[in-house]
């Protein structure tokens, strides 16, 4: 088995071979940095929607609650099949990159929103309070005061997110999206080893997402001192 | 004509009655002391006159006019006329002290800046905050961030100040520094709505004292009438406990 | 777009069927997931330099690697080494394998969690070293580690669907088998999206029930 492997080892690693895993490693890494900061933008509008209380907006709070909880309990693969086959039934000509980029931002959203929410009601009671006596509008209250201090609660879990989510994207090879995962089954299927081919994978797959799961603990240890009374 | 007056009113908490029957009457300059037992509802009438909790009958009135706490707009102009100041400070962790005094005239008012800022650092001279602009909060002690918080509901320059306990939460050196504030305010004619246990301020400070217990207005009298001879068994009890240490 | 549920619903009890299987994969990654956490953890928090090197290795390489490609692996490339395993055989290994590491990470947390103080209370009571394990150690590692673990599991039950991809029949596969007999393909897949969101529903449910009332933990309710 090593034998074979070292034997093909020169054919691939060609650099038009090279170039191929690059360029999905960047697709995986599009899919899942977009998803995060669609994700994130998103998921801050459906928390300050979820926290407000305006009574007028009571059905789109109900309406928000039950979309971010429905997408945080149905599989990856599962919500991929269903856009997939939603923008087939309405005869939309997407590309698969599209629609996987589609059911990652859906997902991302569902999951930050709720680490959004989370993170803002963690903000003090008394802080709501002297706001609404001041006399704040609601997103003045959001901007000056609570987001301000909610951000350095939301941003490690966050971040914790962004890194799962890299490995969450290897599902999106199941509709056809050359990413990393699909890069591996192509190239075994031109004959290269498993053994080489889904090693390297696994490499590359940690090479990006342990620096970042790093980074995201450097953060975590930095923004923790922090705790108010 | 009284600056203030509540009228039968009435306010819950879920399904529990917290406040009944409450009618007072403030005049302009006067000073209320609201003294009693933990649960009595002291608190919960300031929260419920700024809007924090919603009265379910009754009426208050300023100036002869009542106001509608269910209306968003007369909600803003009750936050205008009244502010408050909360025993636990609430300032804003993540600005600075002249931010904190400054924020609420700026952004919810619309006033110029330049003009908000000298106003603001006047009020926080006056409370003897003038060398801390530039702290935030974590960094100043608890009597210190009262006083900022009294600087900050003056900024609005509202008709009625309420104070809620706003020496409760301090370590006992640093009581007096805040008394001495209110002191102040009381001899520039601010009408204000006092919650506290420092009975004898209550006593020296006060126009007015009102006894509550279990969500009701017991007795109402003058600070030395009912300290020295209360009417009702109740407040002869609660001002006995009191005044024995 | 026109919308006919019936051949799916025909199908339910195939689909149910299904989930079943998915909970049973879940349940038995999660369990030998538990064992290699357990030794995994206690390697870390009390065994020797070079144990606890191994399985820092063996954490941060499943915890940084997709599990999809890790059952790849398993299933495609063991094969050149001469270990052949069916489908269900790699993915629950994977899936073991991927669970072990998380829950090895979640036990030390665990482990490590627990305060002197009470430690100290304890022996000045007399306790022995057991007692103190069982009295003291234990009610407070599984109060506090409650709720992870439930959320770990509410997430293997979900990452059972990966399992499609190798043909097992859980309830992703089930669904692909009938998208190709029927292609009532979004009729098939909201059904069993509908049928995760009930078993991770219940699931979810019943263990904040079990974590507040037997363990008090700090469960919530959705």
């Amino acid at each position: 088995m090593w034998q074979q492997m070292v034997d093909e080892l020169p054919r691939f690693l060609s650099y038009y071979n090279l170039l191929f895993f690059a360029k999905a490693l960047g697709v995986t890494f599009a899919l899942s940095a977009i998803g995060c900061i669609v994700g994130f933008t998103l998921g801050f509008v459906l928390a300050a929607v979820r926290l407000s209380t305006r009574p007028a907006l009571l059905p789109v709070r109900i309406g928000v609650q039950l979309v971010t909880e429905l997408f945080r309990r149905i599989p990856f693969l599962v919500t991929l099949m269903l856009v997939f086959f939603i923008f087939q039934g309405l005869n939309a000509d997407l590309s698969m990159f599209t629609v996987a980029l589609i059911s990652v931002c859906l997902i991302a959203t569902a999951f930050i929103a709720e680490i959004v929410r989370s993170g803002m009601e963690s903000v003090h009671q008394n802080q709501w309070d002297a706001a609404i006596t001041l006399n704040f509008s609601y997103l003045q209250m959001l901007r000056l005061v609570i987001v301000p201090q909610a951000w350095k609660i939301i941003l490690p879990p966050a971040f914790g997110f962004f890194v799962l989510f890299i490995k969450d994207t290897a599902l999106a090879s199941q509709i056809g999206v050359v990413e990393l995962a699909f890069a591996g089954k192509t190239m075994n299927n031109k004959g290269f080893s498993a053994t080489l081919v889904y090693g390297t994978v696994l490499v590359l797959y940690f090479m990006l997402s342990y620096p970042l799961a790093r980074f995201g603990k450097y953060l975590e240890a930095r923004l923790a001192p922090t705790r108010n009374r | 004509m009284p600056q203030l007056e509540i009228v039968d009113l009435k306010a819950n908490y879920g399904a529990h009655t917290v406040l009944e029957r409450i009618n007072l009457s403030v005049e302009k300059g006067e000073i209320v002391s609201l003294i009693g037992p933990s649960g009595s509802g002291k608190s919960t009438l300031l929260r419920v006159l700024m809007g924090l909790l919603p009265p379910i009958g009754g009426e208050v009135r300023i100036d002869g006019q009542a106001l509608d706490y269910r209306n968003r707009a007369q909600l803003r102009r009750i936050r205008s006329e009244m502010a408050i100041v909360f025993q636990q400070y609430n300032l804003f962790q993540n600005m600075t002290v002249l931010e904190n005094v400054t924020v609420a005239p700026v952004k919810v008012k619309g006033r110029p800046r330049k003009e908000v800022e000298a106003y603001a650092i006047e009020l926080l001279e006056k409370v003897g905050m003038g060398a801390k602009l530039g702290a935030y909060p974590d960094q100043l002690s608890g009597g210190q961030q009262q006083r900022v918080a009294i600087a900050r509901a003056l900024a609005l320059q509202p008709a009625i100040l309420l104070l809620d306990e706003v020496t409760a939460a301090l370590d006992p050196e640093l009581v007096n520094e805040v008394l001495d504030t209110v002191r102040l305010l009381a001899a520039d004619g601010m009408t204000m709505f006092i919650v506290s246990h420092e009975m004898g301020f209550v006593r020296e400070v006060s126009s007015k004292v009102v006894f509550m217990d279990a969500g009701h207005v017991v007795e109402v009298g003058g600070p030395r009438d009912l300290f020295d001879c209360p009417q009702e068994a109740r407040t002869r009890e609660f001002v006995g406990k009191i005044l024995r240490h | 777009m026109q919308f006919d549920f019936t051949p799916v619903l025909d199908r339910l009890p195939y689909l149910i069927a299904g989930a079943w299987l998915s909970l049973q994969i879940a349940f038995l990654a999660f369990a030998f997931g538990m064992l290699i956490g357990l030794v995994g953890a206690s390697i870390r928090a009390y065994g020797p330099n070079w144990a606890r090197r191994v399985v820092g290795v063996y954490v941060v390489f499943f915890t940084n690697t997709p599990q999809l490609i890790q059952i790849f692996f398993i299933f495609f490339a063991l094969p050149d080494a001469g270990v052949v395993l069916s489908p269900y055989q790699a993915v629950l290994i994977g899936m073991t394998l991927n669970a072990g590491a998380y829950l090895t990470e979640i036990q030390r947390a665990g482990f490590e969690s627990v305060r002197r103080p009470e430690l100290e209370a304890a022996e000045t009571m007399g306790f022995s070293r057991i007692q103190t394990v069982r009295y003291v150690i234990l009610p407070h590692i599984v109060r506090v580690l409650f709720p992870a673990l439930s959320n770990q599991y509410i997430l293997m039950t979900l990452g059972t669907s990966m399992a499609a991809v190798f043909g097992v029949e859980e309830l992703t596969g089930r669904a692909y088998n009938i998208n190709s007999e029927t292609f009532r393909s979004i009729e098939v897949f909201s059904v069993a999206a509908v049928l995760y969101i009930v078993i991770t529903l219940i699931a979810t449910l019943s263990l904040a029930f079990v974590g507040k009332r037997f363990f008090r933990a700090k469960m919530r309710w959705f």
